[in-house]
Order: structure tokens, then C-alpha cells, then sequence
């Protein structure tokens, strides 16, 4: 249990997606001009990977790694290296049946997310959860807690980020820097101000 | 199209570049780049992934039907991806290992998506195939760029050739180790969007609210 707890911590911010992996950056840079969108990407993103890195650390350790088609009579197949298709075919696959439930079941949060579900296929927040747990080998429970802790991380860094740039669209930026320059520059602070966490150790 | 396949390989270089204007493939750019060598790679990977998937997709562009094109898109990306994947690791493990993620992660990297849908779905073979060189290479100048200056002045070397002697090494020069974190990468790419912005006003946004002169009474 406490291994989970310090994984969470860890993922939510030691290892940043957003700010310390720089994944999903282009919809960070792109959504983060109004909180109220920033908060329903970030919990839309939150739900998909939660749902996709458990989804994809099964497809992983019950069908592609070296030895785990022994089942069906095959001891010497690996088929790691068809990792990344199936990865992503998981998550446009998800997205898609993740849209149609909501829009069955829950209207009201459709209609709230609805523009950035199918966003979210090419987001590479989502993609580099699932690597990252392929890489590190985290085990089936392992990976549901860092699935939903770094989206939650990814959350929060852009609620925070979209936070800051509702205040400055009032400031008198140099013209060269305007939108997207001061933006980055912007980003790059909150990534200093987050490394401040690795020191924490757990 | 009225471009010329030369200005469709020089246009996304500086006037229409992928990563300052289009704001596309901008998560790879920043992680990358703390050395030349690695952002050399990564430009190489990222303008063959580009230029391949655009012309395939462009081949096959009258028989995919619309609704399921992401998907089929996806596929051919995908399948290029893990062929250079494969090829980095069996010949460069070392330069595999240092991009980790990130070569996977070219397949959601929204370059190649962007001029799939945008560019290889109107035009010819030819074209897109030149398309996606140009936007690869727009791309790669960048990185380029932002790893000539994490390089030169955070390890004082360019392409592991030591350019500016360290005090670790008995030279005078004190390197700035924040320029090999991540953070530095924001600063730089933020920094040279101001130097292109200034050399080409016509690229400045416009504000959401000016400031107003008020003459005194």
C-alpha cells in the first residue's frame, strides 16, 4: 500500500507528465487559454488513461511479452516489438467506446467533454503513460495507480497552467513574445517550480 | 496548389514552421534536445516517418473511406514508427536508449498526424512526399537549434567535441547546468519564437486587449 501511495505521489508530481516529461504538450499549449476547457480536458484525460494503462499493461503481460502466448502452445514467441500499434489501437479504441458510453449514459459529462474526447487519441500524454509502464514493468495494480495519478498530474498542471494565462492575456507582453512565445516561457517556470519536488523522496 | 515542390520544401523552414507557427511536435522538441547528437537523430527519425507516411497515405487517400481515415492513418505511422524503433536498436542502442519514450512516441506526434490530414489527403504521391521532408526538416531545425545552445553552452561541446574547455577539466569555462534540465528547453524554444517573430513581424498574434495610450489632462 505504501509502495502505491509514494508511486502516486511520484507520478503526480516528481515525474510530471506535463511539465517534467513534456508529454502532451502540443494540447497543453493549445487548450490552456480558459480554465473552465482546461479542467475538462484534464479530467477527460484523467478517465482515458486511467482506463488505457491498466487496459494496455494487460494486453502487454497477457499476450505480447516473450513466453506469455504459452497458453496457446507457443513457449518462444515475442511479440513486443508490435507494442506500439497495439498501444495506440487500444487508446483510439477506448476513446471511441469511452465517447459513445458517455453520450448513452451521461449526457450532461458528454456534452462537457464531448470536443476533446477525440482529441485525446493523439495526445501523447496518453501514449507515454502506457510506455513508460511497458518500460518500467509495473504490474497489473501498479499500473491502474500510475495510470490515474499522472493523469491527475496532467490535470492539474494544466488547470494551473490555463490559471495563469487567464490573468496574463491583461499584461503588456513584447510583441515577438505575444501567445505563443510568453507561453512557453510561462511553461517553463511552472516546470522549475515542480522540479523543486525531486527532491522528495518517499 | 500553386506552390512549386521547391517552395513546399523551403516553406515550413521559417515561414510556416511546424513547431513555432503551427504549434505541432512540440512535446518531442523540448525533451530531446540536451545534446546535438540525440536531436540529430530524432530530426532524421521524425523527417522519415513524415515523408513515408504522408506518400503512402497519399497513395491510398481515394480509397479511404472518411469515417475510419484516423484510424487507418494511425495504422501506417504506427507501422513506420516501430521499423525505425527497430532499426535504432539494432544499430544505435546507445542513441535508443537515451530517446527511450520518445521514439514511440513519434507516432503521436502531431507533425506527422497534421500533414497526414492536412497536406497527403489533397495531393499527389509526389508532393506530400516532398511535404513531409519540408515539415521534417523545419522541425529538425529547431530541434537543431535549441540543441546547439543546451549543448554549447550547458556541457561546453557540440556533438561530444568539447568546444569550450570546463573548469572540471582544467579549462576556464563554467558550464550551466540549467540548460541540460528540462526547463531550459521552454526558455530556449520560447526565446527563439521572439528572435523569428521579430525577423518576421507578419508571424506577431494579435492581442486580445491593448493597452490604451490615455494623453494626461
Amino acid at each position: 500500500m505504501e509502495g502505491l501511495l509514494s508511486l502516486a505521489v511520484k507520478a503526480i508530481f516528481v515525474e510530471n507528465l506535463a511539465l517534467s516529461f513534456f508529454l502532451g504538450m502540443c494540447t497543453f499549449i493549445a487548450v490552456s487559454k480558459k480554465v473552465s476547457t482546461a479542467i475538462g480536458l484534464g479530467i477527460s484525460v484523467m478517465l482515458v488513461q486511467a482506463i488505457t494503462v491498466p487496459a494496455n499493461n494487460l494486453l502487454l503481460t497477457k499476450l505480447l511479452s516473450p513466453g506469455a502466448l504459452a497458453w496457446a502452445g507457443f513457449d518462444n514467441v515475442d511479440l513486443t516489438f508490435l507494442s506500439l500499434i497495439s498501444y495506440i489501437g487500444v487508446i483510439a479504441a477506448l476513446v471511441q467506446i469511452l465517447e459513445m458510453v458517455l453520450d448513452k449514459f451521461f449526457p450532461p459529462l458528454y456534452n462537457a467533454l464531448g470536443v476533446f474526447l477525440p482529441l485525446i487519441t493523439v495526445n501523447c500524454a496518453i501514449m507515454g503513460g502506457s510506455i513508460f509502464m511497458g518500460e518500467r514493468g509495473y504490474n497489473f495494480v501498479e499500473s491502474a495507480t500510475y495510470g490515474l495519478s499522472s493523469g491527475f498530474g496532467w490535470a492539474l498542471a494544466i488547470t494551473a497552467m490555463a490559471g495563469i494565462r487567464e490573468k496574463m492575456k491583461y499584461s503588456d507582453v513584447p510583441d515577438g513574445l505575444q501567445g505563443l512565445g510568453i507561453t512557453f516561457i510561462t511553461a517553463g517556470l511552472m516546470a522549475m517550480a515542480f522540479m523543486s519536488f525531486s527532491g522528495v523522496k518517499l | 496548389m500553386a506552390q512549386t515542390r521547391r517552395e513546399m520544401l523551403i516553406d515550413p523552414l521559417v515561414d510556416n514552421n511546424p513547431i513555432t507557427l503551427q504549434v505541432l511536435g512540440i512535446c518531442s522538441a523540448l525533451a530531446v534536445t540536451s545534446s546535438l547528437k540525440v536531436a540529430l537523430v530524432m530530426t532524421i527519425a521524425v523527417t522519415i516517418v513524415t515523408a513515408f507516411s504522408s506518400m503512402f497515405i497519399s497513395m491510398i487517400r481515394n480509397h479511404i473511406p472518411s469515417s475510419i481515415r484516423i484510424i487507418v492513418q494511425m495504422v501506417i505511422i504506427a507501422s513506420l514508427v516501430i521499423m525505425v524503433d527497430q532499426v535504432l536498436k539494432a544499430f544505435a542502442f546507445e542513441i535508443s536508449k537515451t530517446l527511450s519514450v520518445f521514439v514511440g512516441l513519434i507516432i503521436t506526434n502531431c507533425i506527422v498526424m497534421g500533414r497526414a490530414e492536412a497536406f497527403a489527403m489533397k495531393n499527389t504521391p509526389l508532393d506530400s512526399f516532398v511535404d513531409g521532408i519540408g515539415n521534417g526538416l523545419g522541425y529538425g531545425l529547431i530541434l537543431m537549434l535549441v540543441g546547439f545552445f543546451r549543448e554549447l553552452f550547458g556541457s561546453g561541446s557540440l556533438f561530444g567535441v568539447t568546444v569550450l574547455e570546463t573548469v572540471n577539466n582544467g579549462g576556464w569555462y563554467v558550464p550551466n547546468g540549467l540548460l541540460l534540465l528540462p526547463p531550459s528547453a521552454f526558455f530556449v524554444i520560447g526565446l527563439l519564437i521572439w528572435a523569428f517573430r521579430t525577423w518576421k513581424p507578419a508571424q506577431v498574434e494579435e492581442r486580445e486587449y491593448k493597452i490604451q495610450n490615455v494623453e494626461a489632462h
